[in-house]
């Protein structure tokens, strides 16, 4: 920990919640995943921004993406490469289906322990499950400090060991300091992500997983990734992070989904108000009052 | 997510051309950069797909970044401040967003940091920029004149300035001045050897009209030779702007493309090199920039008539009047259907155009590392040749349809497109200086002629009639091979009367614009006819191929109707309004 930190991200693929359309769920109340695209979660873009920030002003810092799925969950870490990071984990494994956000940190705390950072950035949540708790309990799990709602890194001092965040509350900003290793989560205010870089692009296009390599089974990517390793995205499974299988997936998840309702918006009846003072006065007074606006 | 790549199969299409087997080798020799650049490409597909993955990283700036900030750069427009231009919020964003997607530089060697890509997915990522802001289009396109350095200056130059490129650092290219506009030898800007600093000139003087003229390297036109009124007293020179000796003096204040800053500057004792030799720099270096320059307004004006297109599609699909949504009547869709085949016709041109500078630069760039072979020269010679001739041919055509389809664009919104509340209206402003600057469309036929005297446009129709096409395409075959008999005889026509009255250049000049069109009508007929007659992707071209037929036929008949009915005599009557009173 001398010039440089390693960093690692956790990132979710999830599904495009932004843009639901009416077939956005099955008739048995789960999310219909083939119909909403998977795409990257908005503020786990946010932390890897955060991250490569940190790599722009100190080059040997190394960022690695962490993330838990299926196989196709890697194209998460390609996208991250494609911005800037230098390469990822993917947690795989069916041990690992179904978890809550319990078995997820149980899960993501036994594969940062292994990779070992001196910091951990995550979105604040994801948009599938909006929970924020995954951030905070893998912190818990690993008995590290955590910085929440963080929008900037101001200040590193990677000598002392300790890095300055400011935080966006709901009434102010908060300016705090943490001690390495540690834990932050971004918010969706912080600045955007930078966009995937022409030659990491074409650097890490052929970037892909062991399963990935043999569905393909192309002589082509075989000979390409025992010449650049760089190009192989480790997969880890239960075995490779030591867990406690007790503790994973659907058996680790004390959450169940006792019911899913489809709330429909329906039209109340219509309002005319004119444009005089008292009139917007009041229509002011009533959106605050139904915390609409405020 | 928006992307202006993706959501576009006409591009796509041009990027599967035959041509770009052959253009691909040229640029990566053996794919010899694979082993020392771990972004090179191994062999021809990987390039292709390379080029792909980057034009949609552009393609994703262009949507959600630059197009989304046209509206407030055009409002807001850059300013001069302490002699220095300000970009507007917006513009400065665009550039830092494609500098962080590390783009620019796209056609610079692996050496310089560039991506070492050819010229057509360039030309690729100028149209989808221009499509999105065609005023950004320009700081966009002038890292044309880094393309120049590399053509024409020494190593040490090379070394010093293309690197910054790809970091950021963008360009200008100073060639007018008051008095030296279509008319460049009248450049007057002077060029001194510092007495104190061997092998560094000092330059002096005013220019204006300069597109981004405080970017941060500048190849700068000025007269070294003193003494010397003309073209061979001039030579090129590149300023970088750290030295500080060149004073914005003010921005134009313009109808459109508002975000690209147009300068006055003020060189005082300013520092430069000199790039190649003395003397050649009209002659030589800034014919080639001017070329690329063209080309590159080839591209922003098929990117404003793509843009002009789907704002017209979406307005007449949305906008209902007698109870129906206005694309429904004939009118309204006969502009739009005239309106996707000027610009489907002119991206075929433009990038059939693109494909033969592309092959006879990369030749160039080989004869600077290895004697070329025999056949290798020739067709360098035969490439470079079909180049010259298509250049002239599509500044002309594809910026007079791009006005033209931004005029019919905004005429669809009715009187909604008067206002500033529709996207249109800035691209119709937009849209109109591109018949106007790097060579007015009157220069383009001045320097397309050529290409219909020398008979290099009649060999390409020829060529092309050897291509058949779809059966059921034949019916617009034979139209075009009527239409090029049409083209001979107007040409015949006018070199007997030109014989015969013994004025043969003012002849030539009066008909010039005619015969040029003919020739852009055949040959982008013909590009058409055969994208038509493609096994999977023709069903695209079909009904663009049938409309531009129809409306090139009409036009090469009153063109030729024009010249056979002309009296001599008549040539005098348009020259009386040279007599004309101008009241003060």
């Amino acid at each position: 920990m001398n010039k440089a930190l390693k960093i690692v991200v956790l990132a979710k693929q999830v599904p495009d919640t932004r843009n639901v359309g009416k077939d956005a769920m099955k008739a048995d109340g789960t999310v219909n995943r083939a119909a909403l695209p998977a795409i990257f979660n908005p503020e786990d873009l946010n932390a890897l921004e955060q991250a490569l920030r940190i790599k722009d002003r100190l080059p040997e810092t190394t960022v690695t993406i962490l993330t838990m799925g299926p196989f196709r969950a890697a194209e998460v870490i390609r996208e991250a490469m494609f911005r800037g990071a230098d390469g990822g984990v993917l947690l795989t494994d069916r041990k690992f289906a179904g978890a809550d956000t319990l078995a997820t940190s149980y899960t993501l705390a036994c594969a940062v322990k292994k990779l070992n950072p001196d910091l951990i950035i995550a979105g604040r949540q994801a948009i599938d499950g909006d929970t924020a708790q995954v951030g905070p309990q893998v912190a818990e799990k690993l008995g590290l400090p955590q910085v929440t709602y963080a929008e900037s890194i101001d200040g590193i001092d990677v000598q002392a060991g300790e890095i300055t965040i400011r935080r966006r509350l709901e009434h102010g900003v908060e300016t705090v300091a943490m001690r390495l290793p540690g834990v932050i989560t971004v918010n969706a205010s912080a600045p955007a992500c930078r966009p995937r870089n022409a030659k990491m692009v074409m650097k890490y296009k052929h970037a892909r997983t062991v399963s990935e390599v043999q569905e393909q089974q192309e002589d082509y990517y075989m000979a390409l990734h025992k010449e650049r390793c760089y190009l192989c995205i480790p997969e880890w499974g239960s075995g490779d992070v030591d867990a406690d299988e007790a503790s994973l997936g659907l058996s680790g998840s004390p959450t169940k989904v006792k019911k899913i309702e489809n709330i429909v918006f329906q039209a109340k009846e219509a309002k005319h108000l004119t444009g005089s003072d008292g009139d917007v006065e009041g229509l002011i007074k009533e959106l605050i009052a139904s915390h609409t606006i405020g | 997510m928006a992307n202006f790549f993706l959501d576009n199969k006409d591009i796509q299409f041009h990027l599967d051309h035959p041509l770009m087997k052959k253009i691909v080798e040229l640029k990566e020799q053996g794919f010899r950069d694979k082993a020392t650049y771990d972004y090179a490409p191994v062999d021809f597909e990987d390039a292709i797909d390379s080029y792909r993955k980057v034009l949609e990283v552009v393609g994703d700036v262009a949507a959600n970044t630059i197009a989304v900030n046209a509206d407030s750069v055009d409002k807001e427009g850059p300013r001069v401040e302490n002699d220095r231009v300000i970009y507007a919020r917006g513009t400065q964003e665009n550039q830092d967003m494609l500098t962080q997607a590390g783009v620019y530089g796209i056609s610079l060697p692996r050496r310089f940091g560039g991506l070492n890509f050819p010229l057509v997915p360039y030309v690729m990522s100028c149209e989808l920029v221009c499509r999105a802001d065609a005023g950004f289009g320009n700081i966009w396109g002038l890292q044309d004149c880094a393309e120049t350095l590399h053509e024409f200056a020494s190593e040490e130059i090379n070394a010093e300035y293309l690197p910054r490129i790809n970091k950021g650092a963008t360009a200008a290219m100073d060639l007018t001045e008051p008095d030296a506009g279509s008319d460049l030898q009248a450049v007057m800007l002077k060029a001194t050897p510092n007495p104190d600093k061997p092998g560094e000139w000092l330059l002096n003087g005013v220019k204006r009209f300069i597109t981004n003229g405080d970017g941060d390297i500048s190849l700068v036109l000025a007269r070294s030779e003193e003494g010397t009124t003309d073209a061979r007293g001039l030579s090129l020179f590149v300023y970088d702007k750290n030295h500080m000796a060149v004073k914005v003096r003010r921005i134009e204040h313009k109808l459109g493309i508002i975000g690209s800053p147009t300068c006055e500057l003020v060189f005082t004792n300013a520092p430069a090199k000199l790039v190649g030799d003395r003397k050649m720099g009209l002659i030589k270096y800034v014919m080639a920039l001017m070329n690329s320059a063209r080309l590159g307004i080839g591209a922003q004006s098929v990117g404003i008539m793509e843009a002009a297109y789907r704002e017209a599609l979406k307005y007449a699909n949305e906008r209902e009047q007698f109870g129906k949504p206005i694309i429904h009547f004939p009118a309204v869709y006969e502009l739009l259907t005239n309106m996707k085949a000027r610009l489907q016709a002119s991206r075929a041109l433009l990038y059939e155009t693109a494909r033969f500078v592309d092959v006879y630069k990369n030749y160039f760039h080989l004869e600077k590392e290895r004697k070329l072979e025999k056949e290798e020269r020739d067709e360098m010679k035969k490439y470079q040749k079909l180049a010259d001739a298509y250049t002239p041919l599509l500044k002309l055509f594809s910026s007079e349809y791009c006005n033209s389809v931004a005029y019919d664009a905004l005429q669809i919104h009715g009187g909604s497109g008067f206002m500033k509340d529709y996207a249109i209206e800035r691209i119709y402003r937009d849209a109109r200086i591109t018949t106007i600057y790097e060579g007015t469309s009157q220069l383009q036929v001045v320097a397309a002629i050529r290409g219909v005297t020398t008979g290099v446009l009649l060999g390409q129709m020829q060529g092309y009639e050897a291509i058949k096409p779809v059966s059921e395409l034949d019916g617009q075959y034979r139209t075009l091979v009527t239409m090029r008999e049409q083209y001979e005889e107007a040409l015949k026509t006018v070199h007997e009367v030109s014989a015969k009255e013994g004025s043969d250049a003012d002849w030539l000049d009066f008909h010039a614009r005619r015969l040029v069109e003919m020739g852009g009508y055949i040959i982008m007929g013909h590009l058409l006819l055969q994208q038509a007659s493609h096994p999977t992707a023709g069903e695209e071209y079909r009904i663009s191929a049938i409309a531009f037929i129809k409306e090139g036929q009409a036009k090469c008949s009153a063109h030729l109707n024009y010249i056979k009915a002309f009296d001599p005599d008549s040539l005098g009557y348009f020259k009386m309004v040279l007599d004309e009173k101008v009241e003060a």
